[in-house]
């Protein structure tokens, strides 16, 4: 059985009276037990959003219009309160860009993790300050830190020794699902592939479910086994990793693969994308990447294109994928 | 990938040695470093000195684009302080012709800020939110050029559409937040290039920008090279954007120089192993697609 299953699911955001922003709109999600899936696109087409919404970690003025989220057999999307409280003792955990500048600057690492591990405590476990050490060192061993860490404060560690904290401090309730939101944009070039790995290894090791968002698509392939390409509040396209570089794909997928190239290659074309992402504060109708699409034909503007079978995946597109009678959808893709 | 489709309108080519050096203007000197240190005092450590720049010499001709590359702490963002004159090199010297750029005092770093200029890192926060883009492009040329209020205001419209912001009408009046990340960096770009000048120090421009935005962002200072005979330096740890501006590269590793060379040759057959090193934290989905099915 699928550990995540995410239906219909649609988020708005009220900002202020009368205005509605759709972020994410009709998401369908399944992940299996340890799955590292990739969720990419450009900044505002909803990635963190839906990342937010399936840790049931939106706020006002984001808020889950419809949809439900169940996960490991429950209904996640109506839980609240307490019981929200302790679905997420060893349920959901989140890694955030900025997770490391969330550190109190006057408490030292071992208070942090004494925190996270008194807040959600069992009944009956041994949570003296020498249960905390050991289990501090254990964790910070995950993330390959020292254990000479646990004494000090913030400010006496690099930005990313500070990101691994943070990193061991998600795993402290042994989660099994982790959502990596931008886990390495704010760190060196050096430092964030250190990172990546690690976050790598761990997956590997104590096999969590895994969803890692990113607007970089080197890292995303690089590191998880599907990915997912999120435009205008949608997911336009989703492949196996591997699968990604090669054949067709949705025009955009295909226009953010020519972003990048190897620096070491003797020729060098790199594109961009022109035009701007949808404004999602109006009512779509068909494709949203049709105004900045090279293969635009006069339905993609009319109608919605459902995701429908592309190679061993499945995109949403009227002229790479276009759905039979036989309407291949996602689910019987899988 | 599909070779039939081509979504971008057009795309980047890596400034190589095939191209001619564009024609520099006449009269403007290269800009030369020697032996440039630059070391801080540690706070509270009496004493303690850290090197953020060991001994660095290089020279920018008139037309050239130079890629300065390294990982944080390499100190790349303090030579271009230095070069831009809002610091002093410890020990050693920067010239720009007759200037005497680490002597400088106000009235001359002006003039000098007419032929240097400088695009930042962070669009968010190298404009000003409450100034309209026409309020911050037209104020160097009241400035610098001394242009009457109705000649800065055409220079202003020439000087976004020779960014891409078009039609320039339509941008004047906006404000920053009304803006995309890839059109603020436009904004300063323009804003750079009001003063005409004949270096322009760009630090990491594009790397807040989305990849999708950055290829627009590269073509753009490409094109100004090429068209205005521009000298560039380039400052970034993205070795694919250097690669795509850039003619000569610099490799700086703790305040110094560890290689350099022509930009392709360097990426392609790296001899220090800090430039592997740089090359490999690169995440390269087409490193691992060449070992692949083709």
């Amino acid at each position: 059985m699928a550990l995540l299953e995410a239906r219909g699911v649609n988020v708005v955001y009220e900002p202020s009276r009368g205005q509605r922003i759709w972020s994410v709109r009709d998401v369908d999600i399944t992940l299996e037990k340890g799955e590292f899936v990739g969720l990419v696109g450009e900044s505002g087409c909803g990635k963190t959003t839906l990342g937010y919404a399936l840790t049931r970690m939106l706020r006002p003025p984001a808020r889950l219009e419809s949809g439900t989220i169940t996960f490991d057999g429950v209904d996640i999307s109506t839980l609240t309160g307490e019981r929200l409280r302790q679905q997420r003792r060893n349920g959901v955990a989140l890694v955030l860009q900025s997770g490391m500048n969330a550190l109190n600057p006057v408490r030292t690492m071992e208070h942090h993790f004494g925190d996270v591990l008194k807040a959600h405590g069992r009944e009956g476990e041994d949570l003296s300050d020498g249960a905390i050490k050991a289990r501090g060192t254990e964790l910070l061993g995950n993330v390959r830190l020292d254990s000479d860490v646990l004494p000090r404060y913030p400010h006496e560690l690099s930005g990313g020794m500070r990101q691994r904290i943070s990193i061991a401090l998600a795993l402290a309730l042994e989660p099994r699902m982790v959502v990596f939101d931008e886990p390495t944009t704010a760190l060196d070039v050096i430092v964030q592939g250190a990172v990546m790995q690690t976050i790598q290894d761990l997956q590997r090791e104590k096999k969590f479910t895994a969803i890692l968002i990113s607007h970089d698509l080197g890292i995303v392939l690089e590191a998880t086994d599907r990915v997912m390409v999120m435009y205008g509040g949608q997911i336009v396209e989703e492949q196996p990793s591997k699968d990604l570089l090669y054949g067709k794909h949705h025009p955009y997928t295909e226009a953010l693969l020519n972003c990048y190239a190897d620096p070491r290659a003797d020729e060098i074309h790199l594109g961009g994308i022109p035009g701007a992402p949808p404004d999602l504060s109006r009512p779509q109708s068909g494709c949203p990447f049709t105004p900045r699409c090279p293969l635009a034909l006069p339905i993609c503007a009319e109608e919605d294109p459902p995701l429908a079978r592309l190679g061993r995946g499945a995109a949403a597109c009227h002229v790479r994928a276009p759905a039979t009678r036989a309407a291949m959808e996602v689910s019987s893709v899988r | 990938m599909s070779a039939d489709v081509d979504p971008a309108a057009g795309h980047v080519k890596p400034s190589g040695s095939s191209t001619a050096q564009p024609p520099a203007p006449s009269g403007t000197p290269p800009l030369v470093l020697q032996g440039v240190s630059k070391t801080y005092a540690v706070r509270g450590r009496r004493g303690a000195l850290m090197t953020a720049v060991d001994e660095v010499s290089f020279t920018v001709a008139p037309g050239a684009s130079i890629g300065l590359v390294g990982a944080s702490g390499s100190g790349k963002s303090t030579l271009a302080k230095m070069i831009t004159g809002s610091e002093r090199p410890t020990t050693g010297s920067i010239t720009f012709g007759d200037i005497d750029v680490g002597r400088l005092r106000s009235g001359g770093l002006r003039t000098y800020h007419t032929k240097v200029q400088m695009v930042f890192q962070d669009p968010y926060g190298a404009l000003n939110p409450l100034h309209t883009v026409e309020y911050t492009v037209m104020r160097p040329c009241q400035n610098f050029l001394g242009m009457s209020g109705h000649k800065a205001m055409e220079r202003m419209h020439e000087l976004l559409e020779i960014v891409g912001l078009t039609p320039s009408a339509q941008y004047a009046a906006k404000l920053p937040h009304q803006l995309s990340g890839g059109q603020r960096q436009r904004v300063v770009i323009a804003r750079a290039l009001a003063c005409d000048p004949a270096l322009i120090v760009a630090d990491e421009p594009v790397s807040m920008l989305d990849v999708s935005l950055r290829a627009g962002v590269l073509r753009l200072l490409a094109k100004l090279r090429e068209e205005r005979g521009l000298s560039l330096l380039y400052i970034t740890h993205d070795l694919l954007s250097a690669r795509v501006v850039t003619d000569h590269i610099l490799v700086l590793n703790k305040g110094r120089l560890v290689e350099q060379g022509p930009t392709k040759q360097v990426l392609q057959h790296p001899q220090n192993e800090y430039t592997v090193q740089l090359l490999d934290a690169v995440a390269n989905p087409f490193a691992a697609a060449s070992a692949g099915p083709a």
